[in-house]
């Protein structure tokens, strides 16, 4: 088989299957959707009054603020959930009926990735519907709304390859989940629930170069003040940056795997 | 035309070699037999046949190809049917067909076609939309093998297609085996079962530690390497005494579960009185005794010194397992 319409028609068909997989399976959609939106309602029933604080930059209410903040945490947890899908496959066996049939090995992780990033979609649209629906603004208009659901949608499909290189790498569903707690340290020592103005140190420098902080603000500018190149650019730059390394790492596990048997 | 070839193939995990330099051919449209306990190589093999795993020397082409060199065209030629059942208990068995028609290249209107014809064939079109989840083992391998259909290829390799199945599913699946032999594909099954072996193959090669010890049609292997043996149940369960006995007539065979003992003999039934003499006057009563025709387990005792159901212990491919 040969030809890149074959080929992404096999990907289609490998991302479609991980879209039904998450919606069939309630531990890997819960993480994705459930649990950001329980964190938001609290956040922003109980929080709401941060927005008054000295130094809280502008918006026009908290909820406007923690919607990048949910997104980025329901993107992280997809990117993590396809990671524990692929190790499934892995242990089951599944993922020796893809080794077996004549497709390109690298389209098994594209596939993955592809439902990766439709979640990651998925989460956008879901998070700025619940926006709307409870009064947050979105400053950008249509444009801004478009440009962070890009943004989401490729932070998830970067995200899922770190997500698809351990599973690859370790073969183990628990190993992967075990990440789980790891991926919301790294989430809360970014800027997605807190404005780094606010934060204290070492928090505030970590938070400063963490690339998740990059991404949050791409998303975020967007919908609390209107399209900035700048942090548009370093967003851009650093789903690019995580894309590559997931790719590369997915690579080396990959065939690290296929030489292992 | 072979479709499959295998010299000195070999897989090595670390210190242990899994696979020990086997060599074996498959003419087109035979049905080869694979034989061996469990750890015996016989998975490994498959694997290497089958692309998913690298052998570390020797060479084997599959359907005229090179199992390394050229591992995409072998993996278009070959369906692949594995030990415990690969299905995804999320599917559904429309949508695994189908998804495994696409990866083989089909276009859809076709994928749909094949998946609809595969699934009546192996009369699971009432449970078509049902998850893959709530099937039983039957189910799962009759669907698997189902997928393994899909491009219709020309070599078939199927890894224990019926361990763990009732004998109703196991002769579901012989049936559907001998269907597509009969329509002219090379079937290349694993199996620890002596008697699946026998009704199915063609040629049978038997593998312990990762060594070809005997390769043949099955009976020539049994003509070649099997004696009848007469097959005795004591009373009184004296099974020592009574092997004694019984090593003055003829070969006493490796005991299968304590109870039983067996005795090859030259002559057939006409050894059976000399056996009933020696136990007699060993004061060993009998409950009942049985002529046995050499069986493969004959050709596995002759060729390893054990019984294919005592399953070698140790060996290397449970190793790398474990």
């Amino acid at each position: 088989m040969s030809g890149i319409g074959t080929n992404a028609r096999v990907v289609g068909a490998l991302g479609m299957r991980s879209i039904r997989q998450t919606f069939r399976r309630p531990q890997l959609i819960a993480p994705i959707i459930v649990f950001p939106t329980l964190l938001l309602a609290i956040q922003t029933g109980g929080a709401g009054a941060a927005v008054e604080l000295p130094g809280f930059p502008p918006v026009q209410s908290f909820l406007q603020f923690m919607l990048a903040g949910a997104m980025m945490q329901s993107l992280m947890l997809a990117g993590n959930s396809g990671g524990i899908a692929l190790a499934v496959d892995i242990e089951m066996g599944f993922t020796d009926r893809l080794f077996a049939a004549p497709i390109p090995r690298f389209a098994i992780v594209f596939g993955r990735l592809a439902g990766t990033a439709a979640l990651g979609l998925f989460a956008a649209i879901w998070f700025f519907a619940i926006g709307l629906i409870f009064g947050a603004e979105i400053e950008g208009g249509i444009p801004g709304a478009l440009l962070a659901t890009a943004l989401v949608t490729a932070a998830a499909l970067a995200v899922g390859g770190i997500g698809a290189a351990i599973a690859l790498r370790t073969g183990s569903a628990s190993v992967v989940q075990g990440l789980f707690p790891l991926v919301l340290v790294v989430l809360f020592l970014s800027t997605a629930f807190f404005p780094q103005e606010l934060m204290i140190e070492p928090a505030k420098t970590i938070a400063k170069y963490n690339p998740l902080s990059f991404v949050v603000e791409g998303v975020r500018e967007p919908i609390v003040g209107g399209i900035e190149l700048g942090d548009t650019l370093a967003a851009v730059a650093t789903i690019v940056g995580i894309f590559a390394l997931g790719l590369l790492l997915s690579g080396r596990a990959l065939r690290h795997r296929l030489r292992a048997g | 035309m072979l479709a499959i070839e295998v010299e000195g193939l070999q897989r090595a995990f670390d210190e242990v070699l899994a696979v020990q330099g086997i060599d074996l051919t498959v003419a087109e449209g035979e049905i080869y037999g694979f034989l061996g306990p469990n750890g015996a190589g016989k998975t490994t093999t498959v694997r290497m046949l089958t692309t998913l795993l690298l052998p570390t020397g020797g060479r084997a082409t599959v359907a005229g190809h090179d199992v390394v060199a050229e591992a995409r065209t072998v993996r278009a030629s070959i369906g692949v049917a594995l030990q415990e059942a690969a299905l995804d208990p999320l599917m559904t068995g429309r949508e695994l067909i189908r998804l495994q028609a696409t990866l083989q290249g089909l276009p859809a209107a076709e994928g749909k076609r094949r998946a609809d014809a595969l699934l009546e064939r192996v009369d699971l079109s009432g449970a078509a939309d049902r998850r893959v989840g709530g099937y039983s083992g039957g189910m799962k391998r009759r669907l698997d093998l189902a997928a393994a259909l899909v491009h219709e290829p020309r070599v078939l390799f199927l890894d224990e297609p019926t361990t763990g199945l009732d004998p109703v599913s196991r002769m579901t699946i012989w049936e559907e085996v001998r269907a597509l032999n009969d329509a002219g594909t090379t079937v290349f099954l694993t199996t620890q079962y002596l008697e699946e072996a026998d009704q199915l193959a063609d040629n049978v090669g038997i593998i312990d530690s990762g060594r070809i010890v005997a390769e043949g049609t099955p009976d020539s292997l049994k003509t070649e390497f099997g004696h009848p043996h007469i097959q005795l149940q004591l009373a009184d369960g004296s099974v020592a005494a009574a092997e004694r006995a019984c090593a003055t007539v003829g070969k006493v065979l490796p005991p299968k579960d304590g109870k039983l003992v067996e005795v090859e003999v030259e002559n057939g039934a006409a050894d059976i009185p000399r056996v009933v003499r020696a136990l007699d006057e060993a004061g060993i009563a009998v409950e009942s005794l049985e002529l046995v025709r050499p069986t493969l387990d004959d050709v596995f005792v002759a060729k390893t010194g054990y019984h294919l159901e005592e399953e070698g212990e140790g060996s290397a491919e449970e190793a790398v397992e474990a």
